[in-house]
C-alpha cells in the first residue's frame, strides 16, 4: 500500500521557496519510480491560493494546515502539528530543503516520531530495498557519507540548488485536503517577537544560481560596491572570505566555507581569495568556478575552471561591461 | 545559574580527509580540537557564570581522547566535566547521541543548555536539537545574541535573509552561532586550575543504557571522496581580452550566463 513521499513546503507570505519546488520536482520522478504518492504539505495563514501552484510541480495531494498560530515559524507549533499528520497518514518519507526552517523543524520532529534523520543531503535516490539512499557531505564536502534509514517514516533535509527545478504543468491537478490538528499551549512555549528580513534586492546566498564572492584581496569594506555592481548584473550574490568578514569588512551571514554557508551555485566568481582549505570547502561543490587573482600560484586556479592572473580592480569593472553585453544581446 | 554544554572534539578545519583499509575515514595522525562552534558556546556559558553565579558543566560523547579537549573547556573556566565513553557508542547516530547526551544531562542540574550550531565532521545539525526534544524543553537555533533576566530569556538567531528575536522561559537549549561572542583562550594559571578540576568518565553501564537500546537507526553503506577538481585554464592575453573571453566561454561553453 503506497504510503506517500511528503514535502514540506517552505513559503514565506504566500511565496514558496525555490528549494520546496525543488524536492517537487525531484520527489515527482521518485514517486513515479517507486509507485507512490507525492504529498505536499504546507502549513502557515493564508496559504489556501498555494495548493494550485504545488500540483503545477507534481503534488498529487496537498495537506494544508491554516491556522494564526502558524503565520510564523515556530518550533513547537510546526513539530506537533507534523507529528500528528505523520502519525495519522504514515508516509514513507518526510522531505523538506536544509534551511533555517529546515535544520531547526527536522531533528525535532525525527527525534519526536523516534526515527533517524539524512541532513543536508547533496543526492537522494530511489532503491527497491531501502527505498532512499542519501549521499550527504561530511568534513565540509572534504567527504561524503552514503546513508539509508532503517526506521520509518525516512526522514531527511536536502540543500537548496541539489535539484533543478521542473517546467510548471498547469494542467496539473491534486486534491486538496485541510487538515485538522490541535496546538496545545505547550506547543507554543517560544514565540517570535521579531522578524527582521534585511532588504536585499540580491539571492540568499545558499540559493543564489550565481555568487560573486570577494576576500582579503578587496582591501577594504568601500571596494565591495564594484563586486555589487558586478553582480546586479547577472542577478548573483554576494559572498566573502572569512578574512573578509574577520576584518570587518562584510557580515558573517555572507561568509562562505567551513565555518561559513555551504554554497553550491552552478557559477562561483572569486575576486581576491587565495583558495584556503577552510573557503574550498564551502564552495568546491560549485558547477563552475571563476578565478580573478593577481597571484599565479594562488590555490584557488588549482580548482577554477576559468582563471584570470590580474589585479581584481581592472579585471572587474572589464566584465561587468563585457557581462552587460552578454545580457543585452 | 546552573549551564550545561555539549561540546563535540573534531578534526582540525586543516585536516585532509584520507579512508582507512575498511573504507572509513581514517583518523590517524589528525589533530583534533573543539568544534569551532562549541567554543561560542563554552564562551557564552562562562560568560553567564560571571555574570549570574552558578557553575559550568561540559559534557561530550567520545573517544577517550575528547578527555583533552574537555580540559581545554575546563582551562577556560568550566567548572566540571563529563566524558561519555563507550566502544558502544562507534556508529552512533545523531538519534543515539541525544538518547546518550540526554541521559547524561538528566543527571545533572541545568537552566540553560549551550551546544553549537552545527558539528563541522558530520555536518547535521541534529544533536542539540534532538537534545531539546528528549528533555522537553525549548530550544533557539544559531543564536547571535542572548539575554537572560531571571527564567526569561531572549535569543536573536538567524534566519534565512535576516535575523529573529525569540521569547522563552528557561530551561532551554540554545545552539551557538559565529557573532554570539568571542571565545576566550586559557590563560596559563587556567589551564593548571583545570587539572584538578573533576572530569568523570561514564560508560553506557553507568549511565543505566545498553548498547542495543540505543543502536542506530540510520546506517552508512559507505563513504566516497569526492572526484579531485581539475585545475582549468589561465585566460591569456591583457585583462581586456580575458575579460571578453571569460564572457564568451562562460556563454558559449559553460553557458552559464
Ligand atoms: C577553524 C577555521 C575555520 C575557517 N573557516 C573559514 C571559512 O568558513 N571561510 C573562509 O573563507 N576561510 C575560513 N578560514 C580561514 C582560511 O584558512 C583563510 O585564512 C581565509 O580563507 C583566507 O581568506 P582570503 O583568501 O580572502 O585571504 P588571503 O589568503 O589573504 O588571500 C587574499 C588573496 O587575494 C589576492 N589579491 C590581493 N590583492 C589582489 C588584487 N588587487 N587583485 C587580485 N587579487 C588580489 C592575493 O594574491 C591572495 O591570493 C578558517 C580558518 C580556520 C582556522
Ligand atoms: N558527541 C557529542 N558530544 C557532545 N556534544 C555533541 C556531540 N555531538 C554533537 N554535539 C553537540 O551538538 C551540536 C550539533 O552537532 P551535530 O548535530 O552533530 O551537527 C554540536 O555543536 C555539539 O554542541
Amino acid at each position: 500500500m503506497a504510503k506517500g513521499i511528503w514535502i514540506i513546503i517552505e513559503q514565506r507570505n504566500g511565496q514558496i521557496r525555490k528549494v520546496s519546488l525543488e524536492l517537487l520536482s525531484q520527489g515527482r520522478l521518485i514517486a513515479d519510480q517507486a509507485g507512490e504518492n507525492l504529498v505536499a504539505v504546507i502549513l502557515g495563514q493564508n496559504i489556501e491560493g498555494l495548493g494550485g501552484e504545488v500540483a503545477s510541480y507534481g503534488a498529487d495531494k496537498v495537506i494544508l494546515v491554516e491556522d494564526d498560530k502558524l503565520a510564523e515559524y515556530t518550533t513547537g507549533a510546526y513539530t506537533s502539528v507534523l507529528n500528528q499528520l505523520i502519525r495519522k497518514d504514515e508516509p514513507q518519507a518526510v522531505l523538506i530543503g536544509n534551511t533555517a526552517v529546515g535544520k531547526d523543524l527536522a531533528p525535532r520532529l525525527a527525534q519526536r516520531l523516534g526515527v533517524g534523520m539524512a541532513s543536508d543531503c547533496t543526492g537522494m535516490e530511489y532503491d527497491a530495498n531501502s527505498f532512499l539512499t542519501f549521499k550527504r557531505p561530511v568534513y565540509a564536502g572534504k567527504a561524503f557519507a552514503h546513508i539509508v534509514s532503517q526506521a520509518r517514516p525516512i526522514v531527511a533535509s536536502i540543500r537548496p540548488n541539489t535539484f533543478p527545478v521542473a517546467a510548471a504543468d498547469s494542467s496539473r491537478q491534486a486534491e486538496v485536503v485541510k487538515a485538522d490538528t490541535q496546538i496545545d499551549p505547550a506547543d507554543l512555549k517560544a514565540i517570535v517577537k521579531e522578524v527582521a528580513i534585511a532588504a536585499s534586492k540580491r539571492p540568499e546566498l545558499t540559493e543564489a544560481n550565481i555568487i560573486v564572492s570577494g576576500g582579503r584581496g578587496m582591501k577594504g569594506p568601500e571596494n565591495f560596491g564594484i563586486l555589487e555592481e558586478l553582480a546586479d548584473v547577472i542577478g548573483a550574490a554576494v559572498g566573502a572570505s572569512r578574512a573578509a568578514v574577520d576584518s570587518g569588512w562584510r557580515e558573517h551571514k555572507f561568509q562562505v566555507g567551513q565555518t561559513g554557508k555551504t554554497v553550491s551555485p552552478t557559477l562561483y566568481i572569486a575576486c581576491g581569495i587565495s583558495g584556503a582549505i577552510q573557503h574550498l570547502a564551502g564552495m568546491g561543490s560549485s558547477k563552475f568556478i571563476v578565478a580573478v587573482n593577481k597571484d599565479p600560484e594562488a590555490n584557488i586556479f588549482n580548482v577554477a575552471d576559468y582563471g584570470i592572473v590580474g589585479d581584481l580592480f581592472e579585471v572587474v569593472p572589464l566584465l561587468k561591461e563585457e557581462f552587460k553585453k552578454l545580457v543585452n544581446q | 545559574m546552573n549551564i550545561v554544554v555539549c561540546i563535540k572534539q573534531t578534526f582540525d578545519t586543516e585536516a585532509k580527509i584520507v579512508l582507512d583499509g575498511s573504507g572509513k575515514i581514517d583518523s590517524n595522525g589528525v589533530n583534533l580540537i573543539i568544534n569551532p562552534y562549541d567554543e561560542f558556546a563554552i564562551e557564552e556559558g562562562i560568560k553567564l557564570k560571571e555574570k549570574f553565579g552558578g557553575e559550568v558543566t561540559v559534557v561530550s560523547m567520545g573517544s577517550s581522547r575528547a578527555a583533552e579537549a574537555l580540559r581545554t573547556a575546563l582551562a577556560m573556566g568550566a567548572d566540571k566535566a563529563v566524558l561519555v565513553s563507550d566502544p558502544a557508542l562507534d556508529g552512533a547516530d545523531e538519534w543515539a547521541a541525544a538518547e546518550v547526551l540526554a541521559t547524561a544531562v538528566s543527571s545533572l542540574s541545568y537552566d540553560v543548555v549551550l551546544a553549537g550550531r552545527i558539528a563541522i565532521d558530520d555536518g547535521s545539525s541534529q544533536v542539540a536539537v534532538r537534545l531539546a526534544e528528549k528533555l522537553n524543553i525549548p530550544s533557539v537555533s544559531s543564536v547571535l545574541k542572548l539575554d537572560i533576566d531571571g527564567s526569561n530569556a531572549t535569543a536573536t538567531r538567524e534566519i534565512d535573509g535576516g535575523t529573529e528575536v525569540i521569547a522563552l522561559t528557561l530551561p532551554a537549549v540554545f545552539t551557538a552561532q559565529k557573532g554570539l561572542n568571542e571565545p576566550r583562550y586559557p590563560s596559563v594559571a587556567g589551564i593548571m586550575k583545570a587539572k584538578k578540576k573533576e572530569l568523570k568518565t561514564l560508560s553506557l553501564a553507568d549511565l543505566g543504557l545498553s548498547g542495543s537500546e540505543i543502536a542506530a537507526k540510520m546506517k552508512v553503506e559507505k563513504f566516497s571522496l569526492p572526484a579531485a577538481r581539475q585545475a582549468g585554464r589561465k585566460l591569456d592575453g591583457d585583462a581586456a581580452q580575458a575579460a571578453r573571453e571569460l564572457a564568451r566561454l562562460l556563454r558559449e561553453e559553460a553557458k552559464v550566463l
